[in-house]
């Protein structure tokens, strides 16, 4: 017979599940709070993310095709991905150059000198905020306020965000209440309208891409959930036994960037850990190092270095946190 | 109430094609060739010669140990030759070569077709018919029946477990006989359960086949002990184990078996099987397979004699089209690809699955990107990412020590894994290489 | 100023005393007593560590030579008779000479020799493509093509040739450890005898298959005729399972089985060109013929 037949063991079927598909899939769970990123910061938000999305490509090619000499990994939307984080998580009057210079170092510091997408310890894109963060102080913490700067670029006029009004108020010695009563309502916080970083304003439409990713399959609830449940209850703990010192948990959960961190990059596949189990020991891990920096820190932002720090003690989890095996709880009890 | 397993599992298309059509007979191969090992355990020793006559259900191969079992002649004819030829394990085995002349049946075997439902015959009758019929687990895994039904001291079996699920995909080879067979079927299953001494069975239905669960609910009124579980659609369902926990929830233990919690699990194709060979003197040989793919020209439920050539199956149902890719012995999920389309239909054969060249070859493997999917379809609770990566620097202690042992080759993982990794691969070379050393150390 | 120099000095100064002592109390305590001849049989070997003694590494095969109370079941292959010397010498202890070995690849089944009649679509790996049957082509005892024996190699000495899609092993490199005739899962590399000047003959097939099946998948497969047993003088060929077979310690490499083999399945390699005794050759297919 002249027809050659293909030979491999079963399964002889695939799902449909891609990389890229994935990785799409959470870029359109990024596009609502894109869209409001433009309606609040307008020009700057477009800007800032088209150089981070099309620079952090850029990288991945040139590192992939001349220095790794491998076949490029771009197409799989992965360097995209990263690019867009890293703009959602910059003010918008950032300097280009900047953000340059945050996609080089998350592409090729954080994730290709490990090898590559899968290899990487730590979410390349928090890394290159917190590198830009710490670098570049003053930049990265004069956010534009919103609305009346759409359409300015670098000369846009700047303001505290809700948690650096918090730490500054709280040093200075005063109530919290009454910083709290100097700021927007909660609801306009949930919706958006407050100053900070591009993308992790609007609690609203982050939330709406975490549903479409679950809706899809593309993380499941472990992480945010067991977050948002640590913050809340370890924040409302510390707000019971003192409400003129500490802000009440609703406020923490909605301000900053708990929400993109929790849903965005928590969630991250390479760096968040391989079962279940173990991901309720990271997300909780994250919940409180998030609470204690926040409130006891010098920083007032504290999830970049929750989840960095939470990303060292992945490989720790994968180790020693296993799966409920099938059958095990019998041999165990006998 | 719909049931299910509760860890892992994943929901493939289902392309249950061939559906609704009836079994059809599969007109006599000009020649058959009968593997003496169609059944895990020792292959059966060859007891007839060059040039003998045989009738069909004449016994050709006796059993070659206590894990065995006895292989008939499925035609009537002259013995060609004894030879070694491809069979579905992909190796030449040894086979008995059969020149088909007329079809004269062995003079004991009932060939009518009525329903006998009486059952005259003690535990120990039927035992020794179901040993002497060579019936085999029919629903792929081929173990040996009897032993199956011989608990061994000191345990005791409560429940008998008739798996009607049909959980891989394209399959309706078990689905056809549950609609066709159904009061034989039931009989069988009375059969088994007192050959096992237990009183009471349950036969576990996949949701997507709701005329076989109507009907055998409607039939099973009239048997004593016999119970219909409606259970929602899950691959692997099938499996033992998990049907056992999806059923009775009882889990059964790490490296134990059935027996172990009490429960016995049959395919229908057996209960079937024993019903012929207890009521109709009937041994096994003839199975009901399906030859199904997308673009075959007519997707087939056949009931064919064991030894045809598998071409022979693809020309019945349209012959082979242009552009197949691959042929699976079984199903998608857990088939076998043949290398050789004179490959004989053996007992454990449920289906001929055809590909096109599209769907044959696998997409190009990424690298992982840690995205735990495997670790969540696994329905025994593994890691195959790190059984894979374990597996390829071929360190086998590791991979004992993370149960490489417990997987049941469902191939979930694999066929979730978005980066095309081939993980059921690393994982069976593994339980290949750490069922040698366990052994080893056991020998020692 | 110099009080906080001073205290530093002194602090670390009690820091470092302290951990000596410690230090020093617990050698003694856990000192474990080692033959010293260990380290120097240990010097002795080539620190391949290699495994092909049998031990995981070459400390171990040392430990295992001085505890030893006889040499003779334990072997370096890859030092080879100069080493045991020493490590004979070493300890007081006799060794016999071994006549060195080479791994030989037993399979000549080219793609233009043995046709491919499937594609595997599988990762590349010997093992798992043998767990799937015959592979791609239609013998099932044949090479595979995986090269898990050029990557079990740590010297380097076998490699795939691309033209065959076989492994060649580099005798000069080999050092008969037998890490490759571990890996492959079809037995197909032996270790053979070293011949004077690297020459070889051997039975390039494992094919336990009937002469009929072995012609039909493959143009070079021994086919068990039993010609080259009847032309040997020296009793080395032998026949089972379908198969030829040449000792490598009977042969005395006068290539007469090389020509009577029909189908061209015993190789002679390192040999000087065939036209030299082209007559002598001649007279011996005559003679068997006869």
């Amino acid at each position: 017979m002249s027809k050659l037949l293909s030979l491999a063991l079963s399964p002889h079927e695939k799902g449909k599940e891609s990389v890229s598909r994935l990785m799409y899939d959470v870029l359109i769970a990024l596009l609502p709070a894109f869209i409001v990123a433009i309606f609040f910061y307008g020009l700057g938000a477009i800007i800032i993310s088209l150089t981070a999305v099309i620079s952090a490509i850029v990288f991945e090619y040139l590192i992939t095709r001349y220095i790794l000499k491998k076949p490029s990994t771009v197409m799989d939307g992965s360097a995209a991905l990263t690019g867009l984080l890293i703009a959602f998580n910059v003010p918008s009057n950032l300097n280009p150059f900047l953000v340059v210079l945050g996609s080089f170092i998350a592409i090729a510091v954080a994730k290709m000198s490990f090898g590559g997408i899968g290899n990487n310890i730590f979410n390349p894109a928090l890394v290159a905020r917190v590198f830009l963060l710490i670098s570049f102080p003053v930049q990265m913490t004069s956010w534009p306020v919103p609305i009346e700067n759409r359409m300015k670029y670098l000369d846009a006029i700047t303001g505290p965000t809700a948690l650096g009004q918090l730490k500054e108020g709280v040093m200075n010695g005063q109530n919290v209440p009454a910083i709290i009563s100097q700021m927007p309502s909660q609801m306009d916080m949930f919706l958006g309208q407050m100053t900070g970083s591009l993308g992790e304003v609007s609690a609203l439409a982050l939330i709406i891409g975490l549903i479409y990713m679950l809706i899809r399959g593309v993380i499941s609830w472990h992480i945010p959930i067991t977050i948002f449940t640590t913050v809340f209850l370890m924040q409302g703990g510390l707000w019971l036994a003192n409400p003129g010192a500490f802000a009440d948990p609703v406020f923490h959960l909605i301000s900053g960037g708990l929400m993109l961190g929790a849903i965005f990059m928590a969630t991250d596949y390479v760096t968040s850990p391989m079962n279940k189990k173990a991901m309720v020991y990271y997300a909780l891990g994250i919940g409180v190092l998030t609470v204690v920096i926040r409130n006891f820190g010098a920083y007032p932002e504290g999830v970049s270095f929750a989840i960095l720090i939470m990303n060292a003690v992945v490989p720790i989890l994968n180790r020693y946190v296993k799966p409920k095996r099938f059958g095990e709880i019998i041999k165990n009890g006998k | 109430m719909l049931r299910t397993f509760p860890k892992g599992g994943v929901h493939p298309p289902e392309n249950k094609i061939s559906a609704d059509k009836p079994i059809e007979i599969l007109p006599l191969p000009k020649q058959v060739a009968i593997p003496v090992s169609q059944h895990i355990g020792a292959p059966a020793k060859i007891i007839v010669n060059r040039k003998d006559k045989v009738k069909v259900g004449q016994i050709i191969a006796s059993s070659g140990g206590f894990v065995s079992a006895n292989i008939h002649s499925s035609v009537s004819g002259t013995i060609a030759k004894i030879d070694k030829v491809f069979d579905t394990s992909g190796y030449r085995k040894d086979v008995v070569i059969i020149d088909v002349e007329g079809d004269e049946w062995d003079d004991n075997i009932l060939k009518s077709n009525d329903l006998i439902k009486q059952i005259s015959y003690s535990k120990e009758e039927i035992l020794k018919k179901i040993t002497e019929a060579g019936i085999v687990g029919l629903g792929g895994a081929t173990f040996p029946t009897h032993v199956k039904l011989a608990v061994p001291g000191g345990k005791k079996a409560d429940i008998l477990i008739i798996n009607g699920v049909e959980c891989e995909p394209y399959l309706t080879s078990d689905h056809r006989l549950m609609m066709e067979k159904s009061s034989e079927l039931m009989v069988g299953t009375q059969l088994l359960m007192k050959a096992l001494g237990v009183d009471k069975a349950i036969i576990g239905i996949e949701n997507n086949k709701p005329d076989a669960i109507e009907k055998l609910t409607t039939l099973s009124k009239g048997f004593q002990g016999i119970e219909i579980q409606a259970l929602k659609v899950k691959y692997p369902q099938g499996g033992e184990k998990q049907l056992i926990k999806a059923i009775i929830n009882r889990e059964v233990p790490s490296g134990a078996l059935p027996i172990d919690v009490g429960a016995v699990v049959h395919n229908v194709g057996t209960a079937f099987a024993v019903y012929e060979a207890v009521q109709k003197n009937k041994p096994l040989f003839e199975r009901v397979v399906t030859v199904t793919g997308k673009f075959v020209k007519s997707p087939k439920n056949l009931l064919v004699r064991i030894g045809t050539p598998t071409m022979q199956l693809i020309d019945a149902a349209g012959g082979l089209p242009e552009n197949t890719g691959k042929v699976i012995s079984g199903g998608p999920m857990m088939g076998k690809a043949l290398n050789s389309l004179d490959a004989p239909v053996a007992k454990g054969t449920s289906g001929i699955l055809l590909l096109s060249k599209d769907e044959a070859f696998r997409a190009e493997t990424k690298a992982c990107i840690r995205c735990a999917k495997c670790v969540n379809v696994c329905p025994m609770g593994l890691e195959p990412f790190l059984l894979m990566t374990v597996g390829e620097r071929k360190i086998w202690d590791r991979m004992e020590n993370e149960r490489v042992m417990d997987c049941i080759e469902c191939g979930s993982c694999s066929f979730v894994c978005p980066s095309n990794r081939p993980l059921l691969d690393y994982i069976r070379l593994g339980k290949n290489k750490v069922g040698q050393i366990i052994r080893q150390r056991k020998s020692n | 100023m110099s009080e906080i120099v001073l205290y530093t000095i002194l602090t670390v100064t009690a820091v470092g005393v302290t951990a000596a002592t410690i230090l020093y109390f617990a050698a003694q305590k856990f000192k474990v007593f080692e033959d010293p001849r260990i380290d120097q049989v240990e010097e002795a070997l080539p620190s391949a560590n290699c495994g092909g003694c049998g031990y995981p590494g070459c400390r171990n095969f040392a430990d295992a030579c001085v505890k030893a109370d006889n040499l003779d079941s334990l072997f370096c292959p890859v030092g080879g008779n100069e080493t045991m010397a020493k490590v004979a010498k070493i300890l007081g202890k006799e060794v016999a000479q071994q006549a060195p070995k080479v791994a030989v690849v037993k399979c000549n089944g080219q793609p233009k020799f043995r046709a491919r009649i499937n594609v595997y679509d599988g990762p590349i790996s010997c093992t798992i493509e043998h767990m799937m049957g015959a592979g791609d082509t239609a013998c099932q005892y044949g090479c595979l093509g995986g090269g898990e024996c050029v990557e079990a190699c740590k010297f380097d000495a076998i490699h795939m040739n691309p033209n065959t899609m076989l492994p060649e092993v580099i005798d000069e490199l080999c050092t008969a450890c037998g890490a490759c005739v571990v890996a492959c899962p079809r037995d197909i590399i032996e270790l053979r005898t070293k011949n004077k000047k690297d020459r070889k003959i051997f039975v390039s097939c494992v094919s336990q298959d009937k002469g009929a099946t072995t012609t039909k998948v493959c143009q070079v497969g021994c086919i068990g005729c039993s010609k080259c047993l009847k032309v040997c003088e020296y009793d080395a060929i032998t026949i089972g399972n379908n198969l030829a077979f040449i000792d490598s310690d009977k042969c005395r490499l006068c290539r007469k089985c090389v020509d009577v083999c029909p189908t061209n399945s015993i190789l002679e390699i390192g040999f000087p060109p065939r036209k030299l005794k082209k007559e002598d050759s001649g007279a011996d297919i005559n003679q068997s013929n006869a």
